[in-house]
């Protein structure tokens, strides 16, 4: 499988998805206008990688701005990832937030509350 | 306008410490320009790096609702002496008028959706902070993209951010459109 790896723009976030290692990394702001056009290569990828995981995969989500469409986007990533049966691999997902950001912080226990996958949330000075 | 009006404006613009006001269409490269200036106009006036942040989510929304929705086509005639050209033009205004910051906007809407969109956002207006939250996961959850790739959370998730009741008001323009403005205040 290729990886894909984007530069992030002003308005779409820096992609790392990595095979051989089982992480996926978004990093930065995600405000684009068409979000799903954004996501769609995204989804993809992660629905070929759903067929043959590594044992394990790591979400790491550094993200210091989202639009509410790019939520939505977010939201299917998480639920491809939890359609990945267990025996296949273990999904964790890496919530990023900085110090003082309340809105980031509680975008990810949103997400929590609705996706059954084990979350961690990190903070730190600056994304 | 006539030449003696532009210090009027100035004055005006002063009063209300406006940062930033535009009139016209807002494509995808004006959206992006809006946001690098207030980006830089906030990091200068702002300390709170949170309100900073607050201050950009919500305009981040309240410009792709712009971008997204705006219905007027075409130029009508209001009254002899005026004819409107609402070719997908909106209203811009960012300021701070005291310790706080407004966002306004206004942008033609068919006057078919005006009940539709006035009772969502007194909807939103009647909830507090966890109503948001459960309205806003549930439809997150469950709710489908439209067809312009939007989630429907736009207006909810500027209720959570700046944590005011968002003003509004509707004008009617003719039988087709009304001009919809919308007030968020952020502190």
């Amino acid at each position: 499988m290729e990886n894909i790896n984007l530069e992030g723009t002003a308005k779409t976030p820096s992609v790392s998805f990595e095979y051989d290692n089982g992480t996926i990394e978004l990093r930065g702001r995600s405000i684009p206008e068409n979000s799903v056009e954004f996501y769609r290569p995204l989804n993809e990828w992660l629905k070929e990688y759903s067929t043959c995981p590594q044992p394990k995969t790591i979400f790491e989500v550094k993200l210091e701005y989202f639009n509410t469409s790019s939520s939505k986007c977010l939201l299917d990533l998480f639920k491809l990832l939890e359609s990945i049966p267990k025996d296949k691999t273990s999904v964790y997902i890496h919530w990023y937030f900085e110090k003082d950001d309340g809105d980031i912080e509680e975008a990810g226990e949103d997400y929590q509350a609705i996706v059954p996958l084990p979350f961690k949330m990190i903070e730190v000075d600056e994304i | 306008m006539p030449l003696k009006s532009v210090y009027k404006l100035y004055q005006d613009m002063e009063t209300e410490q406006s940062i930033i006001s535009y009139k016209g269409v807002v494509s995808a490269d004006l959206l992006t320009s809006v946001l690098n200036i207030m980006e830089d106009k906030l990091a200068i006036i702002e300390e709170s790096v949170s309100i900073r942040k607050k201050v950009y989510n919500v305009l981040v929304e309240c410009l792709q609702n712009l971008y997204h929705h705006n219905e007027g086509k075409g130029t009508f005639t209001k009254n002899a002496k005026q004819s409107i050209s609402s070719d997908k033009a909106s209203i811009l205004i960012i300021s701070k008028p005291a310790d706080f910051y407004e966002i306004k906007t206004g942008n033609f809407i068919e006057n078919q959706k005006v009940e539709k969109l006035k009772s969502k956002i007194n909807h939103i207006n009647n909830l507090d902070k966890e109503g948001l939250r459960d309205l806003y996961v549930s439809i997150l959850n469950d709710g489908e993209y439209s067809n312009k790739g939007t989630a429907g959370l736009g207006l909810i998730d500027i209720a959570r951010k700046s944590n005011k009741k968002i003003e509004y008001e509707f004008k009617p323009i003719n039988d087709q459109y009304s001009f919809y403005c919308l007030n968020v205040k952020i502190n």
